[in-house]
């Protein structure tokens, strides 16, 4: 039995390990090369990424709202007459080029006006507010289960490579990544909310609803960063500067706790932004299972009543946010790993 | 001298390979197997019409229990159709699914990342930037969007899956053709005065075919998880055809009562996607060793 390599799956998320042969970055060295130190470029570089990739996903959410359905269709009924239809064109500016209408809709944007709810006329972003603050909590909880279950499993699969408690961990770690969550979801509702009555069926509460929604957001993280961290860690043991120590006589529990998880925690933490997106896709079937009022429900609720405007603004929050949480682990990146502070360009 | 043939031929390699099979492995291979096999002999296997209602005999338990009997060896749902019938019905729609939606992503997935990477510069910097937002995204919500809005239908589910699957292709393919780009024998066809297109199609595909195969089977244990999960939250393809998703989520409002309707359904999907994951480890371990490394 050998273990999968790190990462599997999501090999194809990441992709390069390093981009830093992006145009940008590129761009960045050669401009302000000498002025500014490695981190820092790197870290330009990083943020002109950002503002690249949120720049493409306004067009792509322009791109969408025009072209899946008219606006028209949803806002007026079917049978109305011409000259509303042609007043309403008149008044949403969908008369004009389309790059100006793409200005108006950037400058509304940048106001923070995400337009209303055809359905229930509450402006998006009032909206958006509540559920997304639900949706961070449970993530939060979810991402606790996952530094809870994901690293001990991690480093104990490394600590007892080839025995038994490997062979469990790596077990664990591939039924995580093949469950499907809602049914999860679902059989752990039923046992331990129906048949044991510990825990609440579902809803957001006190401290107990947290608990089942957010371990089943997590299974899918725990499997990764536990693959992760093993494959990290064994990395290290393995290497010669580790072995060094051990001759010199560091004690077993420093060389694990102090050289090895450190370094093993750099690749987990390179792929804290795909798993934080992974974690938001997974939250859109847990919070339908869970009756959770957060962003997903929302956007369900939105599909199945086409109400486009509020679809809109779930789509540009959840990839603002990934987008965002992905510069900030680069930002986090630069610093734990010295490779890219003292990297010569 | 016959042995010499074997020993040459990629196909002597992949007897040597699967006959060295692990255990592991082997297993996982032969559910996949199974799963094809069911799933182009659906019509074949089944012993009922996934479709069949009938009510007197609605809610019947598995035959192992008090209540239930070999007539329906898995139990029946709340229409009195038999599950097992479904789950042999839906392991058809999800292998089509998975392949159609790969086959798609993956060549649009491959056809950007070569772009990317032979040609490098800004349509390198735009088109990876693009890959980005779409991995940014979060997958299901873009799928549903999609679905919802041009009708839940077998294509649409097929198209979406695709449409969100491609950046998955691109960022490592456009890896692998940077690579390869730089090699000798695309500087010595260059040399020689071939075209793009020809150096692309002659040297640069046949060397990331693996690359794409591996990738592709990597997906499909996915690609099936997405497709189920469409179809739980109600914009796959459309009943009554017998989904894995669907009658999961069918099973729902029976939960307390008829555990069996959501519970083997899902099993299936969990056996199944596991064995692909194993399979497609096993095949990037032998096809594509230096993934391993990413």
């Amino acid at each position: 039995m050998r273990w999968p390599g790190p990462s599997k799956g999501l090999i194809a998320l990441r992709g390069q390990k390093n981009s830093r042969e992006f145009g940008l970055h590129k761009f960045v060295d050669e401009y302000f090369g000498e002025r500014i130190d490695t981190v820092g470029r790197f870290l330009l570089g990083r943020l002109l990424q950002a503002i690249l990739a949120l720049f493409f996903l306004s067009i792509l959410i322009f791109v969408l709202g025009r072209t899946l359905g008219s606006p028209l269709d949803t806002l007026i009924a079917v049978d109305a007459p011409p000259e509303v239809e042609e007043r309403l064109i008149k008044h949403l500016g969908l008369d004009k080029p389309w790059h100006v209408q793409y200005a108006t809709y950037m400058g509304q944007l940048f106001q923070g006006d995400l337009g209303f709810s055809i359905r229930s006329h509450v402006p998006v972003a009032e909206l958006l507010a509540g559920r997304l603050l639900a949706s961070i909590k449970l993530a939060l909880v979810a991402i606790g289960f996952t530094l809870i279950l994901g690293f001990p499993t991690g480093v104990i699969a490394a600590l007892n490579r080839g025995k038994s408690l490997d062979t469990m961990a790596k077990i664990l770690a591939l039924l995580g990544q093949s469950l499907p969550s809602f049914w999860v979801g679902i059989l752990l509702i039923q046992l331990f909310a129906v048949r044991l009555e510990l825990l609440p069926v579902s809803g957001i509460g006190g401290p107990a609803h947290y608990i089942l929604p957010g371990f089943t957001m997590s299974l899918f993280l725990v499997a990764g960063v536990s693959r992760l961290l093993r494959t990290g860690m064994i990395e290290v043991l393995d290497s010669e500067f580790v072995r060094f120590a051990r001759s010199k006589g560091v004690p077993e529990r420093f060389i694990i706790w102090k050289h090895a998880l450190r370094n093993a925690i750099v690749p987990v933490l390179g792929f804290g932004g795909v798993y934080f997106s992974i974690l938001i896709t997974m939250s859109i079937v847990v919070e339908v299972v869970f009756a959770w009022p957060g962003i997903g429900r929302l956007a369900l609720n939105a599909i199945s009543l086409k109400d486009f405007p509020v679809l809109q603004g779930v789509i540009l929050v959840t990839g603002v946010v990934v987008i965002g949480v992905n510069f900030l682990v680069d930002f986090l990146y630069a610093f734990v790993d010295p490779r890219i502070r003292f990297s010569k360009v | 001298m016959k042995m010499e043939d074997t020993a040459f031929s990629a196909w002597g390699e992949y007897v040597r390979r699967i006959r060295s099979l692990g255990l592991v492995p082997l297993v996982a291979l032969s559910i996949v197997v199974v799963f094809v096999l069911v799933a182009i002999f659906s019509n074949v296997i089944a012993p009922y019409s996934p479709n069949a209602t009938s009510l007197p005999s609605r809610l019947k338990p598995p035959a192992w229990d008090l209540e239930g009997s070999w007539t329906f060896p898995l139990g029946t749902d709340q229409l009195g159709r038999d599950i097992l019938s479904r789950i042999i019905a839906g392991s058809r729609t999800s292998l089509l699914v998975a392949l159609q939606a790969l086959f798609l992503g993956a060549g649009l997935g491959g056809l950007i990342g070569i772009a990317s990477g032979y040609f490098g510069g800004w349509i390198d910097t735009m088109l990876m930037r693009f890959a980005d937002v779409m991995l940014a995204l979060p997958i299901i919500l873009f799928a549903l969007l999609f679905v919802v809005i041009s009708e839940p239908s077998t294509t649409n589910v097929i198209v979406a899956i695709g449409l969100v699957l491609w950046a998955r292709f691109a960022r490592v393919i456009r890896g692998q053709v940077l690579i390869v780009r730089e090699q000798d024998f695309v500087a010595l066809a260059r040399v020689a005065g071939l075209s793009n297109f020809r150096i692309i199609i002659f040297h640069i595909l046949p060397n990331i075919a693996n690359t794409l195969m591996v990738l592709a089977s990597l997906q499909v244990g996915w690609v099936i998880v997405v497709e189920a999960s469409l179809s739980f939250l109600g914009a796959g393809i459309p009943p009554p055809t017998a989904v894995w998703g669907s009658m999961i989520a069918d099973g729902r409002n029976y939960i307390t009562t008829a555990w069996w309707i959501t519970f083997w359904p899902g099993l299936v999907v969990m056996v199944v996607v596991l064995a692909f994951n194993l399979f497609g480890d096993w095949l990037r371990d032998t096809l594509d060793p230096k993934l391993r490394q990413l």
